[in-house]
């Protein structure tokens, strides 16, 4: 009678579940995604420019003639029609892929936690930079890793500070980076850095994941070589059509060596057996023609006009002592604001004002970035941001008088 | 005769709202279990107004937490509406959910309530407040517990050990509300006081001991992260004690039907009401289920009983 156990299995969960829990912060998105709100909190693709008809008439076909296979169990590494197709995808950044090198999986998500799930040991060190992709770091945290956080700066990651790290004896089991328009930050790994990077870990034999969601959702300037096409050997190549035709097909691919290629067919069998045919077979058709050229590029044209939007929303809105990235491709700006300003704190006001954003502390597995909120300017239309935008602008206003009337 | 069409009022936009669709939903299906047609209606789906008239209602069981929910708009609304409900008029749900006003009440009637002082936001910006912010200190004395007037599920609640903090403290409560509550923090045991029906039957109090020390939203909301012992390990006679100021607290504010309040009992006994719910939570973490529980009184029990409530000054 006296003790009451609201889960009786509580004794029961495996370590690794130890972080997993309720947060304020996650129940405010369950309002802040309501309709009313202007959100800048999900890096939610604008799916709506992917003309419907196209899709229909692609997913008739798969179904008329290849039904029977749609919808069966599929390959575990994928159909090889489909890695070819994604082989190609890479070329137009300038990769160089072999089919036989790629396991297509449920998005990039799936890949990020069969990487874990094959290379982290609990309390292996792993290099991420600082911020870090929150899904990634979800992913591997429960595989119980210590992280080794890297700064980032215009440039992408500070190369620099990664050396120091292993001139200190530290010895990352892998080092995690998105180069292109990163996630929460925005910014691109420079030319230099890329060869920096490439040949630091080639030498001190540190794998890199190379995550590229975004790579070509380029708004300006030139190209950056993928770190794949500078080390094929060394680097771990996540890829995701996510961004290029749609996030609900969840097709994503891990492009390895053939020793790390094969665990990671054998980790994604023992996942999930195989990923879906019917989704598998879309995606294969979309990327076969050439409307998907013309979609993306609408699509860029249309991330590249919020983009403008909310920088000059932000340089008219926000406040003088407030910084943030001048992204050019991809879905986010990461804004600093002065260090009195608590962003998870600032939430609550921020969503009863009808406008969301995420919190920079998600990104940072150690507590940091107070101060620091990503937003994300790609699903919201161009008044909205500007709304969105005024909407913030108001709160930090309202929030320095109140910081100046209480530190008087 | 068909069954009686209930409307579950849950959801919302405050930012309780994934709270109150838990707790909603597991109303819902508990109802549907003893014959009612039980319906979620969230009025950000759909104006509540439109919902309710689509077609005749015996009564709305009210799980809408936070604002509008809890302040007492909705109620008028239904009042208006000549619609029975669940729980505490408006009046009541008005002077409960601000915590500015329900300390005054509880003041006054002379329930044990800790020391406190109010901020508000107008007071710093348009007043100088901030300059007698230290004042507000050596009033409460330190340590203490600053929360937004205006919010539930421990939101916006920060410990505060030393002055230098107070200041973060309070801007994070008034994210949450127009006002901040800065209130003595009692060292004892935390216990739930829920009442069913009348303030004369009370439940047995459920004692929370949450793992981190802190009983905030993540030691809320996690299935295993705090202790539950229902009913609390405490002598009979500062149980009774507890009881008797949870009654006191319940007709004091003028609360209906159910009702939680949350007391710290100090080492020497004395039971200090820190907060009081018009709406308390039904979700499979909440603590008035808890205590129902430890009564013999199942949860699909609780619910009916609940409802039967409304259904009766409805008839």
């Amino acid at each position: 009678m006296a003790e009451f156990n609201v889960d009786p299995y509580v004794d029961l969960y495996a370590r690794r579940t130890g972080g997993m829990s309720a947060s304020e912060v996650r129940a405010l998105f369950a309002v802040a995604s309501r309709p009313e709100v202007v959100s800048f909190a999900g890096g939610m693709p604008y799916v709506q420019a992917i003309p419907m008809e196209h899709v229909v008439e692609i997913m008739e076909g798969v179904l008329m003639e290849k039904g029977d296979v749609a919808l069966q169990y599929g390959d575990g590494q994928g159909s090889p029609a489909l890695r070819e197709r994604l082989c190609m995808l890479m070329a137009e950044e300038g990769t160089i892929a072999d089919p036989e090198d790629m396991v297509v999986t449920t998005g990039a998500q799936q890949a990020l936690d069969l990487v874990g799930k094959v290379l982290i040991d609990p309390g292996d060190l792993i290099a991420v930079e600082a911020p870090a992709y929150v899904g990634a770091l979800s992913a591997f945290s429960a595989y119980e890793p210590r992280y080794l956080q890297i700064e980032l700066d215009d440039e992408g990651m500070v190369v620099e500070r990664l050396e120091d790290a292993l001139v200190r004896g530290e010895r990352p089991k892998f080092v995690y980076t998105v180069p292109n328009f990163h996630n929460p930050a925005g910014v691109t790994m420079s030319g230099r850095r890329r060869e920096q990077l490439v040949a630091l870990c080639r030498e001190a034999h540190i794998p890199i994941v190379e995550d590229n969601p975004y790579g070509l959702l380029r708004f300006e300037g030139d190209m950056e070589p993928t770190l794949r096409s500078l080390d094929p050997q060394n680097v771990i190549y996540l890829g995701t059509v996510s961004k290029v035709f749609s996030p609900g097909v969840r097709v994503g691919w891990t492009l390895a060596e053939p020793g790390v290629l094969q665990r990671l067919v054998l980790a994604k069998e023992a996942a999930d057996l195989c990923g879906s045919n019917l989704n598998m077979l879309l995606t294969e058709r979309y990327l076969a023609g050439d409307a998907w050229r013309s979609n993306l590029a609408r699509l860029v044209g249309t991330y590249r006009r919020r983009r403008d939007v909310m920088l000059a929303a932000l340089a008219e809105r926000f406040p003088s002592d407030a910084t943030w990235t001048q992204p050019a491709g991809g879905f986010y700006v990461w804004v600093t604001l002065p260090s009195y300003i608590d962003t998870r704190a600032l939430l609550a006001a921020a969503v009863e004002r009808r406008v969301a954003y995420v919190p920079g502390t998600a990104f940072y597995p150690d507590g940091r970035g107070t101060d620091t909120m990503r937003l994300a300017y790609c699903y919201p239309t161009e008044d909205r941001i500007e709304e969105g935008v005024k909407r913030l602008g108001e709160l930090l206003a309202d929030e320095e008088e109140l910081y100046r009337s209480l530190s008087r | 005769m068909s069954a009686e069409r209930v409307a579950v009022l849950a959801g919302g936009r405050s930012p309780e709202r994934e709270v109150s669709l838990r707790s909603g939903h597991r109303v819902m299906t508990a109802l549907r279990s003893r014959g009612f047609d039980a319906f979620v209606v969230d009025p950000t789906e759909q104006p509540l107004v439109e919902a309710l008239s689509a077609a005749p209602i015996s009564a709305c069981y009210v799980a809408l937490h936070g604002k509008e929910g809890e302040d007492g708009t909705v109620q008028r609304l239904l009042e208006l509406l000549d619609v029975p409900y669940t729980g505490t008029p408006p009046y009541g749900c008005e002077t409960t959910f601000d915590k500015v006003l329900a300390k005054d009440v509880l003041s006054a009637a002379g329930i044990p309530t800790p020391p406190w002082a109010v901020v508000e936001a107008a007071a710093l910006r348009d007043l100088g407040a901030g300059a007698i912010l230290h004042r507000l200190a050596e009033r409460v004395s330190l340590p203490a517990v600053v929360k937004p007037s205006r919010a539930g599920s421990a939101m916006g609640l920060t410990f505060v050990e030393r002055e230098a903090d107070l200041p973060h403290a309070v801007m994070n409560a008034l994210s949450f509300s127009e006002a901040a509550i800065v209130e003595h923090r009692i060292d004892g045991t935390e216990v739930a006081a829920s009442m069913l029906g009348s303030p004369d039957d009370a439940l047995p109090l459920v004692e929370v001991t949450p793992k981190s020390g802190v009983y905030d939203y993540a030691a809320r909301y996690t299935a295993g992260a705090t202790e539950y012992h229902a009913p609390a390990r405490l002598d009979p006679d500062v149980t009774a004690r507890v009881q008797a100021v949870a009654a006191h607290t319940f007709r004091a504010l003028g609360q209906r039907d159910v009702s939680r309040a949350d007391v710290l009992v100090a080492g020497d006994g004395t039971p200090w009401v820190v907060d009081v719910n018009v709406s308390p939570g039904m979700t499979d973490t909440s603590l008035l289920p808890m205590a129902a529980q430890a009564a013999g009184i199942a949860f699909a029990d609780l619910c009916e009983r609940v409802l039967r409530l409304a259904l009766i000054r409805g008839a």
